[in-house]
């Protein structure tokens, strides 16, 4: 039993990191760069939600739009100020700058709202938990959020990108970009509306990570970002559904080495599957082969 | 013949900047006009230099991102302290600059090895995924020396992983780091190994493997296509800028008596690449004089302390959008071509070839 109850804490891990690689697989699959930042803008986001429960007052859902607007503007402005101008640039350059973004973010939260961790409050997606086998297994309203959210965000996501002219466009625009503009795409709005549901994405995940781990410090969206990143590596970057096993798959075996082998250890394991399936599938689970043309 | 001149003066005074910062600091030293926390600052600033000169190799001459830099310093730091403990403790050796030298020369073999081992399967990879791959072993690095627990006992060590129950005098303690080290490093040996990696660099880029090394990162395809072995010449430089990096570890752990695995997290790795970043990609006296300079500034500055990482991240973009975007770039190039041409003015034969002011 106390392996299920691992595999369900994974499950919900996993799907947090499935929600942020999302971000991280459309960016990289549209713009083809690593947005270094994306980690932090869902500490920006949990610190809203925060701010939305502690300060102002707003009703649960008010605080995760508030979140959400908040992030999808700020993703939206970090992207016409920081990336676009780097368009044509190396991706070393795009890359520092990313990590340049990444840092001004964290350090401007430090300068906000101050070092000292905040408990993030937990009744934030108050939904009662129920338990199975007479008691035995436990899966709490948040497991049960988060993992629902998962689902219904992959299924939006995957609709909008197959069916609306929208999604179409993000499509081509990450196939080929040159054609893409050539049939009338404006690439520029594409990629900040990539960049814009990236962001209101992230903001969901920072309410669901920090409502499952409730300490909320400016250093927070880091850690959990790179992990999402290698997530998306590990489901193959630019693929929706790869995002997801490779969210899922991450975070039950992170727990799972956590529980099973050792605490310290969990994150060098992790970090040591993506280098594992980087070497053996490249492209990752479900990443296409791209030929390289000179 | 003129490009040659040019190169030759240009190491000439990259060298020349540091001996003279070296015999400056020793005149200062001498005539008691630093102080204490200045003082204090002398070997890491060594340090530094070391890791932003080695960093570039890769960053600039080699043009990967590298994001784990931080790690082999970490290789280098605790192999360090374990051999200069051991020596001390084991073998009873008491002369401090031969342990020194073994310790550094220990550091920097073992992180050279850690290179050659992270960079078999990270040379596979290119750009961002080499980025990401390099942070990961980083972290992994960082997590492996956290579980680590070294003791000596009588001439011989014993090591272990996640058991602190050790018999004898503890060198590592897993989570709390390495204790009581003996601080061995010295100013003058700071010195001579930013002498050494100034020298190994400069000459490397100056050399066919270095041309090579440029060649494979300007048109990788192009120079596999003329018969430039790629994986051996990226492997080159990672290696080495790994043993540079694992020398200054040694120094930088031997000189504080305490040292955890945490002081070596991705964020130093990040600190050397804004060194690198702000001294120019590429440009080895520019990463010396940042390191230098950025590592003095917050001392000097204290009430700054709290908003260097916010200035740190808005230089870094600041930097790669002025360098970088076409726009910017046109705008500085004119600001300085007539900035040249006031100068030009006022001294009409003071240069003579030069381009032509837009």
């Amino acid at each position: 039993m106390a392996f299920l109850s691992s595999l369900v804490n994974g499950l919900s891990l996993g799907s947090i990191y499935a929600i942020i690689a999302l971000g991280y697989t459309m960016v990289y699959g549209i713009a083809k760069m690593l947005n270094f930042a994306h980690g932090d803008v869902i500490m920006v986001g949990a610190y809203i939600a925060f701010c939305g429960a502690q300060y102002w007052g707003l009703p649960p859902v008010m605080c995760v739009l508030t979140a959400m607007l908040v992030c999808t503007v700020l993703g939206v402005t970090i992207e016409r100020l920081a990336y676009r101008p780097l368009r044509q640039a190396t991706s070393l350059a795009v890359l520092i700058t990313a990590i340049g973004m990444s840092y001004l973010l964290q350090n401007l939260a430090l300068q906000i709202w101050g070092a000292n961790p905040k408990s993030f409050p937990v009744d934030l997606v108050a939904l009662p938990g129920f338990t199975l086998f007479g008691g035995q297994l436990r899966i709490s309203g948040v497991t049960l959020v988060t993992v629902l959210a998962n689902i219904v965000i992959m299924a939006a996501l995957t609709f909008f990108t197959s069916r609306t002219k929208l999604g179409k466009a993000m499509r081509c625009v990450s196939e080929d970009r040159g054609a893409a503009e050539l049939m009338g795409i404006s690439v520029n709005r594409t990629i900040s509306l990539t960049f814009a549901i990236g962001s209101a994405l992230a903001a969901i995940a920072g309410v669901l990570l920090c409502s499952a781990y409730p300490t909320l410090q400016p250093t927070t969206g880091s850690m959990p970002g790179i992990k999402a990143f290698t997530a998306a590596v590990f489901g193959g970057i630019g693929s929706i559904p790869g995002a997801m096993v490779g969210g899922l798959l991450l975070g039950i075996i992170e727990i799972l080495s956590r529980a099973y082998i050792s605490t310290e250890l969990a994150d060098a394991i992790v970090f040591a599957v993506l280098i594992v399936v980087l070497l053996v599938k490249p492209t990752g689970l479900l990443g296409k082969q791209v030929r390289e043309k000179v | 013949m003129n490009a040659k001149k040019k190169r030759l003066i240009y190491n000439l005074s990259t060298y020349a900047i540091v001996v003279i910062a070296f015999a400056w600091c020793q005149f200062l030293l001498n005539n008691g006009g630093m102080t204490r926390s200045l003082k204090g600052q002398l070997v890491p600033i060594c340090c530094w230099v070391i890791m932003a000169v080695s960093l570039n190799l890769v960053v600039g001459i080699s043009g990967e991102l590298s994001l784990g830099h931080a790690g082999f310093m970490s290789v280098g730091a605790f192999t360090g302290i374990i051999l200069s403990g051991w020596l001390q403790n084991g073998m009873g050796m008491a002369d401090e600059t031969l342990r020194l030298v073994i310790a550094i020369a220990g550091g920097g073999l073992l992180a050279g090895i850690a290179g050659v081992m992270i960079g078999i399967p990270v040379l596979r990879l290119r750009g961002d995924y080499l980025a990401i791959v390099t942070l990961a072993f980083g972290e992994i690095i960082r997590n492996v020396m956290n579980c680590l627990y070294v003791s000596v006992e009588g001439r011989g060590l014993h090591i272990d992983f996640l058991n602190p129950s050790l018999p004898g005098k503890l060198l590592l303690n897993g989570p709390n780091g390495a204790v009581s080290v003996s601080k061995i490093s010295t100013f003058t040996a700071g010195f001579i190994l930013v002498m050494l990696s100034l020298f190994v660099v400069l000459n490397l880029t100056n050399s066919r493997s270095g041309r090579a090394i440029m060649a494979v990162r300007d048109a990788r395809i192009a120079a596999e296509s003329v018969g430039i072995n790629t994986t051996k010449y990226r492997m080159m430089a990672f290696v080495i800028s790994a043993v540079l990096a694992g020398m200054a570890g040694a120094l930088y752990g031997l000189n504080y008596s305490t040292l955890v695995a945490g002081k070596f997290k991705f964020d130093q790795s990040i600190n050397v690449l804004v060194f690198v970043v702000l001294g120019g990609i590429g440009n080895t006296m520019g990463a010396v004089v940042a390191a230098a300079a950025l590592t003095i500034l917050p001392e000097l500055l204290r009430e700054f302390s709290t908003y260097r990482m916010l200035v740190y991240a808005i230089v870094l973009i600041v930097v790669m959008l002025a360098t970088n975007n076409p726009l910017l770039k046109q705008w500085f190039s004119n600001m300085t071509n007539r900035a040249r041409g006031l100068v030009r003015r006022d001294k009409p034969a003071a240069d003579g070839e030069g381009g032509n002011p837009a």
